[in-house]
């Protein structure tokens, strides 16, 4: 079978699940008025008050429980050596590697700069960071609720502690059971016994680390976390045994980010919108797919001078049992939506294969995070209405809202701080002793390392080039604080530019409006994500990814 | 100030003072207006001074003079534009002001008058206006009636009537009373007036920012900002890589990048807008009214003079049974002879030759109380008009009333008015006056349509006659039997449904509705009030201009959109000159991305630099004529716009830097 | 105020539901339904002893085993790892060099399959390609004293396509194959 099918296969079959998905998602998030469902009454006695919040409540609400979050989350990796559920007896984390670590999972990122089979604890992997994944992806899920009620005209944008629930119970719960358990028929491990030491044929000893794996894993992926229970990843044949295994786990990468669009659409009663976004973001993974597979078919490059056969392409950093398309496959997947897990080794991607996932994360909107990836895209939304809207004559709305000077500033203010953070922290990286002694690759592949460091922190995406040697406390630091930024400017000023659009009065549409539902609007949208999203980073993937390919010899 | 023949853009009478206030503009405190212009000023001041020390420390003096020379050039251009746009208002205004300057009124005190310069008449002053005087300050007419020439504001020499009372008793100043005399009391403030706002329109200094240029400024403030972190941070990247790059070049990509086409084009659309506007001879108070006639939704339009002719038409005779057809004609006509209106002459043209009125008859005039009229013709009364009130006339058979009624029914119910005709005690038939829907109103409503935009007809007529002229005439709705108290319930109906609502008027009874529109325009021959209410006056008294109206309000906000999309677009062909030339120091295999094939890295940056500057003037046309505008839908004009300004912008770039490089290599600058 | 007093209930029970219900159901299921996977598929021999897991590649450097495709963490089941060396690093051109002199030599006639000479993502692929193992098919019939044919029939019987016929290639499990060499092509007694 060739590259295509496997991708139609998986790209395809995740879309068509993506919409009753979707619907369902509008039925549990956001039942219609007058017709709560049976769950609402036992959310209102969980979470104590119920009431429809404006948008800073509902967004000071958010921010305090994320605060929670951070909290619980960092006093127990900071304890764990004294906390029960630690059978290989891991002991004390360095301050930074907390304060990155919770950082890192409390917004949905999932920077590893640990291997969890080496440093956490089961308690740590459970109770910190699976928890976290579960609340993180739900207070993603319940930002776009709200943003999406607000579009739609409503007088409230609901309540965050009724709609962080609704989304971990009855979204993410649900379906982390299920492929769960289809993931432990497809062989994964699932147990709380300590490592297993084994007597090799050739007589040495080796020591098998393992665990919870199957749980950990599936919420890493539907709720595009992505942090791994094995440092590497799902590259460790115990975190993905087979290509079965390998290829639900894509599928549960994009399904709910996917759904997240349909979702949008019905709340806010625009699902031919819907399916023009839908498009666009297909279109763009279907590109950066295309060539991440392209790319990655050629040799590496430094067995040139080599008899080494070449028709497998590139194998290095990746596992043969994954089959050949998945490495590059799973590479952009995970950094089109923001989840960070990896299926092969980033570093010892083939150059311009290696732009493809940097791309995904400066755009960080083509599906992006659950939630969160909406929400940026409804950025990109404002500013192509906004140019467009002026092309057709009118002052620019959206959904009968105007597009002003304020909406205009916020959006840009989000685009502004996401090339602030991935080339500033660049630039000091790069520039000074903080990251030159921590790359380990000489010329632009060094270069590359620390962009890819800092795009995957800004875009919470958290794969990394792993080759960096970012378990320092300036580099746990630094993407801490840029993970955090990262999270939040990119919630709180969309939640500023809904409250702005609710308080003003609304209009109508009509053939004069510009229509958001047809491939104009399509085609003028994906422009606007070239432009305003990939052209802020051409000089940075010129000195890195391009320079680094047109100097293969 | 009368209508005007396009001037050209390179007149010499414009080009001299706007290439002066290219140079006085720059000026920090007016280049700040424009925060991109400003940054580019700023960049450019920054080159000029690394420039200096290059001269004195030794370096490529030659190529970074010249990036010099275009940094500043570019500003210059981006100054020269807005001056060119401000100085087509100036030469009117200055016009203006002369009027204004002579100005004196005859001040009345008790029972004398004593003659003051307009500048010390103060609201509620009392002037007398003599023939020949020019009216010194706006006002209402308190008594008397003139005709006046307004051609000073309006172009239009033919002298209308200003009478006091009624709906046109609103004067202006600087217009000429040329008959008889009026007394006004003045009604605004010095400096507050119609001529100086006139002034200040047509001169561009009153210019507010608009809600949406505003918001076009902060998103380009934003790509400059992001563009400055892109450029900013590459230093650093070098430093990474071992090298190093020259400021004045990063100065160079900064200015190739950051949205300065648009930013320079800016003001000069917004000012050729409310010029469009003004040559079209309409006044807008604020650029914010411009911008949200492009927003129109629904346009009120008044029936009369708008959608049909001003006058009623004869089309038919209509004799009761038992009736020959010459007699009702011959008796219409007869009834018709003393008839000056404009109904009267077209019912004699319908009815065709006859006699003129025998000897010793008399005309029988109309009047609004009688409503009838006709021709005394010895004892025989030959009466036309309202069928109620001819019908009052004589107790007729009951039997002829009765299929008189019928009949006007059927004329009612078919659009038209009926006039009844009845000659002594005999009821001889009806006429069918028609409103005449004026020709190409239907297409153009259907234009409208297309555009998105639904017309509601107004009228006193009746439901009946509204409904059928409506549907002749091709309107979305109508509204019948109107009083000023419905529209503005209409209005607010619309308002409350999401749209934006345009409409005309000239009554001091339309000026509430004027002020709740979104877009109100007052006709200049209108009362005060109603002048005051709406955010435009139209000076030729011509409602159907709406439509075009709405036009230029897309038009203004078309242009600017486009300009933007091209802006933006041009981007991706400067990095592909720029980066490559910057670049292949630290990484000669990038030399692959100089996909023009660019003659050298210096040759790439300057050719980049001077498409960017020379692109302003060239777009000037453009901005002060605004992109091709025809009524479409918006997913059409958004097509058009996108292949045009989007793909051209993306592609244009290419060829010109190419084309420069060609001629800045073989020229040897670089 | 209440805002953190609603947020620590939610917190608790999200951590009682999402964490202690969904592992507890995950864990269940897997013990008593997929136990040997769930532990980590370890391979026991015929003593009982664990031997390896069949998804973790471990050390073969004797000739008469097969050898797996190297490591960057030398095997280390408890901290796996890949190079993540970029791929044009000349370290990778070094360590391919040094594993094809290991492997005899390689020709452009009869190249070294590429997967013999990359490390896997976690160091720990227990697989081969086909290519991988016919190619060293002689070196082990060789030590073993046992026909090349036999071990390339046992090597094509043990090949498999991992994703059915979503995959071209045909990979073998290093582990079970030398598990199977040992019991039914065991090298002469003491050949060393």
């Amino acid at each position: 079978m060739d590259h295509a099918t496997v991708i139609l296969f998986i790209v395809g079959g995740t879309a068509l699940l993506s919409l009753p998905l979707g619907a369902y998602m509008k039925w549990a998030m956001d039942p219609a008025p007058g017709q709560a469902n049976r769950w609402t009454a036992l959310f209102q006695t969980i979470g104590g008050a119920s009431a429809d919040q404006n948008w800073k409540r509902y967004l000071v609400t958010l921010l305090v429980f994320n605060a929670l979050m951070f909290t619980v989350t960092f006093v127990i990796l900071a304890t764990q050596q004294w906390l029960p559920l630690n059978p290989d007896e891991r002991g004390a984390l360095d301050p930074t590697l907390v304060f990155n670590t919770a950082a890192s999972f409390t917004t949905n990122t999932n920077l590893q700069h640990y291997a969890g089979e080496v440093s956490m604890s089961y308690l740590s992997q459970l109770a910190g960071l699976m928890w976290l994944q579960f609340v993180s992806a739900a207070t993603g899920i319940a930002a776009l609720t709200a943003l999406a009620r607000g579009i739609a005209g409503r007088p409230g944008l609901g309540n965050f502690l009724m709609d962080v629930q609704r989304a971990s119970f009855l979204v993410l719960l649900p379906l982390a059971v299920v492929v769960a358990l289809l993931m432990v028929l497809g062989g994964m491990p699932m147990t709380l016994q300590g490592s297993a030491v084994a007597t090799t044929l050739e007589g040495a000893m080796q020591t098998i680390a393992r665990g919870p794996v199957a749980a950990f894993l599936t919420i890493k992926q539907l709720g595009t976390n992505g942090g791994g229970f094995f440092g590497p990843n799902a590259t460790h044949p115990l975190e993905n045994p087979t290509f079965w295994t390998n290829a639900l786990a894509m599928v549960a990468i994009i399904l709910i980010p996917m759904a997240c669009v349909w979702m949008f659409g019905r709340i806010v009663g625009r699902q031919r919108h819907a399916a023009v976004i839908f498009t666009v973001m297909t279109a763009f993974i279907l590109v950066k797919i295309a060539g991440a597979v392209i790319f990655e078919s050629a040799p590496t490059p430094a067995f040139a001078e080599l008899a080494v056969s070449e028709e497998t392409g590139n194998l290095e950093g990746k596992e043969l049992r994954l089959g050949a398309t998945t490495g590059p496959l799973w590479a952009v997947l995970t950094t089109a939506t923001s989840n960070g897990s990896v299926g092969a080794m980033h570093d010892s991607l083939n150059p311009l294969t290696g732009l493809m996932p940097m791309a995904g994360m400066w755009l960080n909107a083509t599906f992006g995070g659950v939630g969160v990836g909406m929400i940026n895209m409804f950025l990109y939304i404002v500013v192509a209405v906004f140019v467009a809207g002026m092309m057709v004559g009118r002052t620019p709305e959206y959904l009968g809202h105007k597009i002003e000077a304020k909406e205009v500033r916020f959006a840009i203010l989000a685009l502004f701080a996401h090339a602030v953070l991935i080339l500033g922290g660049t630039a000091l990286f790069a520039a000074t002793a903080l990251g030159q002694t921590t790359v380990q690759d000489p010329g632009a592949h060094g270069f590359s390392e620390i962009l890819y460091e800092f795009t995957s922190a800004a875009a919470n995406n958290g794969s990394g080039f792993e080759g960096l040697g970012d378990g320092t406390g300036p580099w746990n630091i630094a993407t801490g604080l840029v993970m955090l930024l990262g999270r939040y400017l990119p919630i709180i000023l969309p939640f500023a530019i809904v409250g702005s659009l609710m308080a003003k009065r609304r209009t109508t549409e009509s053939a004069g409006t510009l229509g958001v539902e047809d491939a104009t609007f399509g085609t003028m949208l994906g422009l606007t994500v070239v432009i305003f999203g990939a052209l802020t980073f051409l000089p940075a993937a010129a000195l890195g990814p391009l320079a680094e390919h047109f100097s293969l010899p | 100030m009368a209508r005007q023949p396009t001037q050209s853009i390179f007149d010499t009478e414009l080009l001299a003072p706007a290439l002066r206030q290219s140079v006085v503009k720059l000026h920090p405190r007016i280049l700040v207006r424009n925060p991109v212009m400003f940054t580019t000023g700023a960049a450019a001041l920054l080159a000029t001074v690394l420039l200096v020390r290059t001269a004195v420390s030794g370096g490529d003096f030659l190529f970074e003079v010249q990036i010099v020379f275009w940094l500043w050039l570019t500003v210059l251009f981006g100054n020269f534009a807005e001056a060119l746009a401000e100085g087509r208002g100036k030469a009117q205004a200055a016009a203006l002001r002369s009027t204004k300057a002579e100005l004196r009124g005859k001040r009345i005190k008790g029972d004398s008058h004593q003659n003051v310069p307009a500048s010390e008449l103060r609201k509620g002053d009392i002037v007398l206006v003599e023939t020949g005087d020019l009216i010194p300050a706006d006002g209402e007419v308190i008594l008397g009636v003139a005709s006046v020439n307004e051609a000073a504001i309006t172009g239009e020499s033919a002298p209308v009537i200003r009478e006091a009372g009624g709906d046109r008793s609103a004067v202006t100043a600087g217009t000429r009373v040329i008959s008889d005399w009026i007394k006004v009391k003045v009604t605004a403030e010095p400096g507050t007036g119609f001529l100086d706002r006139m002034i200040a329109l047509v001169e561009g200094a009153s210019r507010a920012k608009t809600p949406n240029e505003i918001a076009l400024t902060v998103l380009l403030t934003g790509l400059t900002l992001i563009f400055l972190v892109a450029v900013g941070t590459l230093p650093a990247f070098a430093a990474y890589a071992g090298g190093s790059l020259a400021v004045p070049v990063l100065i160079a990509l900064f200015v190739a990048l950051i949205p300065t086409t648009i930013s320079a084009l800016l003001s000069a659309i917004g000012i050729a807008g409310m010029d469009r506007l003004i040559r079209f001879n309409v006044l807008a108070k604020s650029g914010r009214a411009v911008e949200a006639a492009g927003d129109i939704d629904t346009l009120l339009l008044d029936k009369t003079g708008t959608i049909t002719l001003g006058d009623r038409q004869a089309t038919e005779f209509l004799p009761l049974s038992g009736i020959r057809d010459a007699e009702l004609i011959e008796a219409a006509r007869l009834s018709s002879l003393g008839d000056e209106t404009p109904e009267g002459r077209s019912i004699i043209e319908l009815a065709g030759q006859g006699e003129a009125a025998p000897d010793g008859s008399a005309v029988v005039g109309f009047t609004a109380q009688t409503r009838v009229s006709g021709l005394d013709i010895g004892d025989r009364k030959v009466r036309k008009g309202a069928v109620d009130a001819v019908l009052k006339l004589h107790a007729f058979e009951a039997a002829a009333v009765r299929e008189m009624k019928s009949l006007t029914d059927r004329i009612a119910r078919a659009g038209g008015t009926p006039l009844a005709v009845a000659d002594g005690t005999r009821l001889l038939g009806a006429i069918h006056l028609k409103d005449i829907v004026k020709s190409g109103i239907k297409e153009r409503f259907a234009e409208l349509r297309r555009m998105g935009i639904r017309t509601v007809m107004i009228t006193g007529d009746n439901p009946l006659t509204a409904a059928a002229i409506a549907a002749e005439a091709g309107v979305d709705d109508f509204l019948a039997e109107a009083t000023p108290e419905d529209k503005l319930e209409l209005i607010r109906k619309e308002q409350a449904g999401g749209k934006l609502v345009a409409m005309c008027g000239d009554g001091t009874n339309d000026a509430p509705a004027l002020a709740q529109s979104d877009v109100g325009v007052a006709m200049n021959t209108g009362t005060q009030a109603a002048r005051e209410a709406g955010n435009m006056v139209d000076l030729d008294n011509n409602p159907t201009k709406l439509i075009e109206i709405v036009g230029i309000g897309k038009q203004l906000l078309m242009t600017r959109g486009a300009l933007t999309t091209f802006s933006i677009s041009n981007d991706v062909a400067k990095y592909f000159a720029i980066l490559p030339a910057i670049f292949v120091t630290l990484y000669p295999g990038l030399g692959a991305l100089n996909v023009m094939g660019l003659a050298s890295p210096e040759s790439a940056i300057l050719s980049a630099l001077v498409f960017n500057a020379i692109i302003i003037p060239l777009l000037v046309p453009l901005a002060l004529r605004g992109v091709t505008y025809r009524p479409q839908s918006a997913a059409r004009q958004l097509i058009q716009n996108l292949g045009i300004y989007g793909l051209g912008g993306l592609i244009a770039p290419f060829v010109g830097i190419k084309l420069i490089d060609i001629a800045v290599s073989g020229l040897g600058l670089a | 105020m209440s805002d953190f007093i609603s947020g620590l209930r939610v917190a608790a029970a999200t951590m009682v539901l999402c964490v202690g219900g969904y592992t507890a159901i995950i864990l269940g299921f897997a013990q008593v339904v997929t136990p040997a996977t769930a532990n980590g598929s370890l391979v026991t021999n015929g003593d009982g002893k664990i031997v390896g897991s069949r998804l973790i590649a471990q050390a073969f450097t004797s000739p008469q085993y097969f050898w797996p495709r190297p490591s960057a963490v030398d095997y280390d089941a408890a901290g796996a790892g890949g190079s993540n060396l970029s791929p044009a690093n000349p370290e990778l051109t070094e360590r391919a060099a040094a594993l094809i002199a290991a492997y005899g030599g390689a020709t452009e006639e009869r190249p070294i399959p590429a997967d013999l000479v990359t490390a896997s993502g976690a160091g720990l692929d227990p697989h081969i390609s086909l290519e991988g193992a016919l190619f060293q098919v002689a070196r082990v019939a060789r030590a073993r004293g046992v026909e090349p044919s036999a071990v390339t029939t046992l090597v094509r019987n043990m090949a498999y396509a991992p994703g059915a016929f979503f995959t071209d290639g045909r990979i073998v499990n290093v582990l079970e194959l030398n598990l199977a060499l040992d019991a039914e092509l065991a090298a002469p007694a003491d050949s060393d």
